[in-house]
């Protein structure tokens, strides 16, 4: 088992494996993100009160979701690279930060549209979950713009692993001194276990985006990976003969 | 051995701190000169300022805490005391902890004596003034510590300035917003003691954790 983990960290061995599964998991993302939007966007039933508008959760709440994801993700990329200086973990932290910063302006920006017409406002500072996704905007670009301030990009991933993991610690704390302000953000429609509030004609699709949300980021993150591994190995003879075709 | 170390490394700040002691004068002076900009670009509107008072105060002092990071590490790493620590042999985040207790103390102690003055001056009074130092005992330390894993991590790096305010300052929100609130209820009468605690737990979080990551970041610059 762990033999087959090591493996799997030779960045050619990755190189392989990502290049025979890519196309899969392209079209399964396409399929799935056809499917999800018709079925969130025209099959499930408008809401009592909010009508056609609230259908933008379809977008809104999974990009929420997978803003907070992937900086766990990046931060456990970050804990291997620096116990174990595993290379594809070191470009794990710095893609997972690109991809995670654009989902959080992704979760920013529909709520701001969402916020213009069913608050009347574009921006609410008394909104707790507004203003920790700004602040984790924030956070990621301060990943980002550590990992590059470094020449050597094998350091400036372990600096901003470091980072990353400092900033894990913080984000529940962030997460609750924000939400101990006033908040008008409607409360959580999912995670109420007992009852959810959201009727399961509308609460299906939204999950099924989730996961499609989760299947787009593993195949963009591959993707990425394995662009930079061909950058990074450049001078490696197989990476020389993968260039040539 | 490790107390020895931990004493030794102690004492080196505090000695160095007070040969400098001019040096300790310059946050203060910025504090000050801040909480005099704020009155000056509101136009002297005492209503408003009384209001914004604590948060003022709190900012400011944020930020002259912020300004005391950026050289934490370099002369030491100039002089080679940082490679000294990673090869001693003596756990590195336990010099750290010497280290950035020190720091705490160096940084935070003056700012902490003079943020009631300058509330005084601003017009708060009674009890705020009381609420106000201890929040700033209780936060400032956090502060100092935050801004040195966020010096370590720009260690060496020709233009760190920048990029230290830039990771720094969101890792900091929490801290403003219970010192902050905590004056702000004081101002208002309402009882403090719950900012208080949350902010004395964030003192203990940060003393367990703060040495464990800046050590992390000093062995990464030493790769």
């Amino acid at each position: 088992m762990f033999h087959r983990f090591t493996a799997l960290s030779s960045p050619r061995r990755f190189y392989a494996i990502a290049s025979a599964w890519l196309p899969w998991l392209s079209v399964l993302t396409a399929l799935g993100f056809a499917v999800g939007l018709y079925w969130g966007l025209i099959v499930a039933p408008p809401d009592y009160q909010q009508g056609e508008a609230y259908r933008i959760i379809y977008v809104h709440v999974p990009s929420a979701w997978l803003s907070l994801m992937v900086y766990t993700v990046m931060a456990g990329a970050g804990l291997v690279a620096l116990v174990w200086h595993v290379k594809l973990a070191e470009i794990a932290v710095y893609e997972c930060a690109v991809l995670g910063a654009w989902f959080t302006a992704l979760a920013l920006g529909t709520g701001m549209l969402w916020g213009k017409p069913m608050w009347g406002t574009w921006w609410q500072w008394g909104d707790a979950r507004m203003l920790s996704e700004l602040i984790l905007l924030f956070l990621y670009i301060g990943v980002l713009g550590l990992h590059n301030a470094f020449a050597d990009s094998r350091k400036g991933a372990r600096v901003a692993a470091v980072l990353a993991l400092a900033g894990i610690v913080n984000i529940p704390i962030i997460h609750y001194s924000v939400e101990w302000w006033n908040t008008l953000h409607q409360g959580a429609t999912v995670t109420r276990f007992d009852k959810p509030a959201a009727h399961s004609s509308m609460l299906w699709p939204l999950l099924f985006m989730g996961t499609m949300f989760i299947l787009y980021f593993s195949t963009v993150l591959l993707a990425r990976i394995r662009v930079r591994i061909l950058e990074q190995e450049a001078d490696r003879q197989w990476a020389e003969e993968v260039r040539r075709g | 051995m490790m107390g020895r170390a931990f004493a030794a490394v102690f004492r080196r700040e505090l000695r160095l701190a007070w040969r400098r002691r001019g040096q300790l004068l310059q946050p203060l002076v910025f504090y000050a000169l801040v909480m005099l900009l704020f009155p000056l670009g509101a136009g002297a509107d005492l209503a408003l300022l009384g209001q914004a008072a604590p948060s003022l105060l709190w900012v400011a002092a944020l930020l002259a805490v912020l300004l005391a990071q950026g050289t934490l590490f370099s002369a030491d790493l100039e002089e080679g005391g940082i490679e000294l620590w990673v090869t001693s042999g003596v756990s590195l985040g336990w010099l750290a902890l010497a280290k950035l207790i020190a720091h705490a103390m160096i940084v935070s102690l003056p700012l902490i004596l003079v943020g009631p003055v300058l509330a005084g001056w601003l017009g708060l009074r009674g009890e705020a003034l009381w609420v106000l130092a201890a929040s700033m005992a209780l936060g400032m330390p956090v502060l100092c510590w935050i801004g040195a894993l966020g010096a370590a991590l720009t260690l060496g790096l020709p233009r760190g300035g920048i990029l230290l305010a830039l990771i720094v300052l969101p890792l900091y929100i929490p801290v403003l917003m219970f010192g902050a609130g905590a004056v702000h209820a004081a101002v208002e009468g309402r009882p403090a003691d719950g900012a208080l605690l949350l902010l004395a737990g964030l003192l203990f979080l940060g003393v367990s954790l703060a040495p464990l990551a800046t050590a992390a970041a000093l062995r990464v610059s030493q790769e």
